[in-house]
């Protein structure tokens, strides 16, 4: 089985997963979901790291990572925390 | 310290796994915090096996990026206003989009021998990505009123965008199977353009399924590059992302009783509420009844149970807090308050509930559509506040309207209907409402705060 044949065994699976974990998201909490999986979305960070990081890279590939780095980072940081102050603002009746 | 690629690996899986139980915490608003911890968790994570993998060598921008990102994040989400959450997730879709495709052409770069797989699979990223990043900034324009909310339409739209589309999909192969940089180029070019004359389209109000389905975009943009860079990690968060985006623009078309294609290519409603003046003059001719303040309030302390139904209108007047306090005087007199929620109120999936939760609104109380209809029919009064279409019987009634077969609140089954407006004119699909000429229906003009904040002195000086 070829890298990419493998890699779409990975995504496959993963859309299933995806499909049955959502459908139990109570819609009170969407636009928390919104929020959360923009802040996860966020993992192309990853991505982001390794051009930044790669040593033999050019000033042109090097200032792509960066940006790309820096506009996930906003995402990270401000997407779980966004989402941390909406659901924190979610109470039961205190008695 | 330099982790071996099998560590890497297995850091990625765990991160995979926290990241499927935050979206699983999300089930109910008791375990949703523990979610996003898992989620934060998940992310340290996965950042932290990269950074210490054999990849990253260099630390010096790294460090700087994602400083300057942390700060632009935090400031971000601690000063954003809940009512303006929708600008704030469309401005950080773009971001991912744009990161995405940075990543996919900086991948062009520092990769020496790229295979034409690797090749076809970058391009899916850039193009997805780059779809994702314009297409969000046009949404944030209209969210924030930086663009008009109507649709824009123009004769041979869509042939414009099918032609575009083509060319794009063309260059990508081009460029896969030749490495030919210009191609990667203008193929980036015209998938920015794409992301532009695909939203432009769409109005204003349809703004939930805008929302959703550009989360789901950037999930798949998360997946391309997942692809391109051999990451399984990228591969199963996108594909969650993709997904849960891809469930939400589902639920939020079924909402409305149109297909998605409706919504893409539909160009509904005028989006900025201004509607068909002469509605006020039809409406006076058939009699609408108004009521005062005092009125609705004589109406609702002698109540068991009164259903607050908001809309965007309650948004935009800010209107939550005094709803708040309307709720606890009408509880102290022992009358039963509830809040009911259709699906696609607001500017984005599940906007109102929000809204409620920041004026401390107990969410036992806030109730979805399908809870809450069969309340109407023992309910004293349904109180309306900017919301139009979702409560508009012509949905049920009409066989001509343009909403007919969208599921509705029936607050018409309710004893005594208060509507709070502003003015007569129609909801963004631009229908007049039957519901303002049923017999138990009172309209009470104002501007929804001030209604509400009257109402709410109103009771306070009457005594128990």
């Amino acid at each position: 089985m070829s890298e990419s044949l493998l890699a779409f065994y990975v995504f496959v699976l993963a859309c299933f997963i995806g499909y049955y974990v959502i459908w139990g998201v109570t819609p009170s909490l969407h636009t928390p979901l919104v929020a959360l999986t923009n802040a996860i979305s966020g993992i192309v960070v990853v991505g982001a790291l390794l051009i930044a990081g790669f040593e033999q890279a050019g000033t042109g590939a090097k200032a792509l990572g960066f940006v790309a780095v820096l506009l996930a980072s906003i995402n990270v940081f401000g997407g779980f925390l966004v989402t941390h102050r909406m659901l924190s603002m979610f109470k039961k009746k205190r008695r | 310290m330099e982790l071996s690629v099998n560590t890497q690996a297995v850091a990625y899986l765990a991160s995979a796994i926290l990241f499927i139980f935050a979206l699983k915490g999300l089930t109910h608003p008791a375990s949703a915090r523990r979610g996003n911890f898992y989620g934060t968790i998940g992310m340290v994570i996965a950042v932290a096996a990269t950074l210490f993998g054999h990849e990253v060598q260099a630390y010096g921008i790294i460090i700087a990026g994602v400083a300057i990102g942390a700060v632009i994040g935090i400031i971000l989400a601690m000063r954003i206003q809940m009512t303006a959450m929708p600008q704030l997730v469309a401005a950080l879709h773009s971001f991912v989009g744009m990161a995405a495709v940075l990543v996919a052409i900086g991948t062009f770069f520092i990769t020496a021998h790229l295979e034409a797989t690797m090749m076809a699979e970058l391009s899916a990223g850039v193009i997805i990505g780059a779809i994702t990043c314009t297409g969000s900034v046009i949404a944030f324009g209209k969210l924030q009123g930086l663009l008009s909310g109507a649709p824009v339409k123009f004769t041979g739209q869509h042939l414009l965008n099918a032609l575009l589309g083509i060319v794009t999909i063309g260059l990508g192969v081009h460029f896969a199977m030749t490495g030919a940089g210009w191609a990667l180029a203008l193929m980036t070019l015209l998938a920015f353009v794409i992301g532009v004359t695909l939203i432009i389209p769409i109005g204003g109000a349809d703004m939930p399924v805008v929302i959703s389905m550009l989360n789901s975009y950037s999930g798949w943009a998360a997946a391309a590059t997942g692809f391109t860079l051999h990451n399984n990690l990228l591969i199963i968060v996108g594909a969650l992302v993709g997904f849960s985006g891809a469930i939400l623009s589902y639920i939020m078309c079924k909402a409305m009783n149109r297909s998605i294609i409706n919504v893409v290519f539909g160009g509904f409603g005028s989006g900025d509420e201004t509607g068909d003046p002469s509605a006020g003059a039809l409406a006076a001719s058939r009699g609408v009844k108004s009521s005062s303040v005092d009125d609705a309030v004589y109406w609702m302390e002698d109540a068991n149970k009164v259903i607050i139904i908001p809309g965007y209108g309650m948004a935009v007047a800010q209107a939550q807090h005094s709803c708040k306090e309307l709720m606890e005087l009408l509880e102290a007199r022992g009358v039963e308050v509830k809040f009911a929620i259709h699906p696609v109120a607001g500017r984005m999936p599940g906007h109102m509930n929000v809204l409620l939760a920041e004026a401390d609104i107990p969410y036992d109380r806030v109730l979805e559509m399908d809870e809450i209809n069969p309340e109407f029919p023992g309910c004293d009064v349904a109180l309306v506040v900017g919301a139009n279409d979702v409560v508009n019987p012509a949905a049920k009634e009409d066989k001509t309207s343009p909403i007919y077969g969208m599921p509705i609140l029936e607050a018409g089954k309710a004893r005594q209907v208060f509507f709070l407006k502003r003015s007569m004119r129609p909801g963004y699909s631009g229908v007049d409402n039957l519901l303002f000429y049923k017999e138990n229906t009172s309209l009470v003009f104002g501007d929804a705060k001030d209604t509400i904040e009257g109402m709410v002195n109103a009771l306070k000086g009457s005594a128990h």
